[in-house]
């Protein structure tokens, strides 16, 4: 990556996690989330797993403040700069990429650095292109940079990598990976993926039947390999843990 | 080509001036027609002596000032009306109690024939241009309304989370997301709006004017000249072929992000 863009550049010490107390949503009478308390810590990066169904969006949507009906016992607190990446890229068709990236960013150079944060991750050259004309991988990567160009205290993503092939997954990993060192955001990373969980997290938390059945800090170094027996074995608890 | 895939998928290479070939079928027809006696002139005069007066009647500078007045009362009143179909789906379709107050009585002049309506609109408005470009600007505004405001409410739920997330103050989002998002029905409106502005004109024209191409039909009437009469129907057959090209393209343009079956 090009280290002498601005954002790369504005390495910034951690600050804004996440603190809730008993956060519940019931859908007419289902107990979907059930009295959870969550903490993540500035700059700390929490992988959420768990089946289908499990109510992994229905937790980041609550986080997101997209959620009006969720019940939350204890108090929450998210800090303002909170950016979230959908499942869906979520790209409006009729604008183009560039402003895409920068609606919303209230700053006189918002062009400048949205046009950077496209280098970041890696399109450059694409700013007047209409979404519907990149490939899913590449929509994925505008969703990616609108959310870091807010230089956002809290990412939190539900999924963002589920649709993609495993090589553009793995590209995809190295550019989050050297994107949250360099903006060092607090992330929740929903997903499906126990392997994408232990090689990006810091933590790894699973939801089950309403509840946080599992949650365990990453020993593992920043540069990780899938051969390690910690991994190995940090990767089979997760699977115990959501039942496989 | 296989079996399972009958859709298909390329667009088709456009050919040139294709669309004309139904309208020049038509006229075929009628010549012919004309020509093996099967049709009386007397009931339609052959497309020759059609055209034939169409170059009198703009050698006279009759027709041009016929059409002059014509365009000018059905743009403006459709201008108008855009304005207002706007507006109103505007008010309509980002706030409930403007919902609440626009919408039934646009729903109540939708379903009530503009020719009803030309007697009391006399009375209140004169027999003059107000009374006509009135009644164009009442009567396109309706398709821009009801196309328009209905794409406002289906502005997709996952786009207002987003510009949610995005802190997009109100007034942003109308602009970056509701508005565009709302064109493509504003479009399938206007292009309605702009075929009724000729419909309601030669209503309007019919009734105590003294230009227009419906004033130029209507005194040919009174003189029996068929081929007159005949003139002012392709006339306004080009115009709404015209009006139509020029916002078909004009949409492309505008809304050249969409990837779509044409
Ligand atoms: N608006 C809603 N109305 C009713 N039920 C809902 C609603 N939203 C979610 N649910 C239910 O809540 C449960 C959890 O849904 P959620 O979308 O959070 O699952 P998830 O863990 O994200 O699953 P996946 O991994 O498949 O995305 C599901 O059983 C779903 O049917
Ligand atoms: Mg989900």
């Amino acid at each position: 990556m090009a280290q002498d863009l601005p954002l790369t550049n504005a390495k910034r010490a951690p600050k804004g996690g996440v603190e809730v107390r008993g956060l519940s949503r019931r859908f007419s009478g289902r107990t979907i989330i059930d009295n959870v308390d969550l903490t993540i810590a500035p700059g700390e990066f929490v992988a959420l797993l768990g089946h289908s169904g499990s109510g992994k969006s229905t937790m980041l949507r609550a986080l997101a403040g997209l959620d009006p009906d969720v019940e939350i016992a204890g108090g929450l607190t998210v800090p303002d700069a909170t950016s979230v990446i959908f499942q869906d890229a979520r790209l409006l068709p009729w604008q183009r990429v560039l402003t895409n990236v920068r609606l919303g960013l209230r700053r006189q150079d918002g062009g400048n650095l949205a046009v950077a944060a496209l280098g970041e991750v890696g399109l450059t050259g694409r700013e007047t292109a209409w979404p519907g004309d990149l490939s899913g991988g590449e929509q994925q990567r505008v969703a990616l940079a609108r959310a870091l160009v807010r230089e956002p205290e809290l990412l939190l993503a539900d999924e963002p990598f589920g649709a993609l092939d495993a090589l553009t997954k793995i590209s995809m990993h190295k550019l989050l990976r050297e994107l949250c060192a360099a903006h060092s955001p607090a992330v929740l990373l929903v997903t499906h993926d126990v392997d994408e969980a232990v090689l990006l997290a810091d933590r790894t938390i699973v939801l089950h039947g309403g509840r946080i059945v599992l949650d365990e800090t990453v020993k593992l170094p920043n540069i990780r390999d899938r051969a390690d027996p910690e991994f190995v074995g940090h990767r089979k608890r997760l699977l115990d843990g959501l039942g496989v | 080509m296989s079996a399972w895939g009958t859709v298909r998928i390329r667009a088709e290479k456009p050919i040139p001036f294709l669309r004309l070939l139904g309208p020049v079928l038509l006229l075929v027809v009628w010549g012919v027609a004309s020509a093996t006696g099967a049709l009386d002139p007397r009931t339609l005069p052959p497309p020759w002596q059609v055209v034939s007066r169409a170059w009198q009647l703009i050698a006279d500078g009759v027709l041009q000032r016929a059409l002059l007045a014509s365009v000018q009362r059905s743009m403006t009143g459709l201008g108008l009306g855009v304005l207002f179909g706007i507006g109103f789906s505007l008010i309509s379709g980002l706030n409930r109690w403007g919902e609440a107050i626009v919408d039934g009585p646009l729903q109540i002049w939708r379903a009530t024939p503009v020719l009803a309506v030309i007697p009391l609109a006399i009375y209140w408005l004169g027999l003059g241009e107000q009374m006509k470009i009135t009644l164009i600007c009442l009567t396109t505004m309706i398709p821009i309304y009801i196309n328009t405001s209905a794409a406002i409410a289906s502005v997709e739920k996952r786009f207002v989370e987003l510009a949610h997330t995005i802190r997009l103050t109100h007034w942003e989002f109308v602009r970056y997301v509701v508005i565009p998002g709302a064109l493509p029905g504003f479009f399938t409106g206007l292009r309605l709006s702009a075929v009724s502005a000729w419909l309601v004109l030669v209503v309007v024209e019919q009734s105590n004017t003294i230009n227009g191409l419906g004033y130029m039909v209507g005194e040919a009437r009174v003189n029996g000249q068929v081929d007159i009469i005949a003139v002012g129907l392709v006339v306004y057959a080009l115009l709404g072929l015209t009006t139509d090209g020029v916002l078909r393209l004009l949409e492309k343009r505008v809304l050249s992000w969409r990837k779509t079956f044409r």
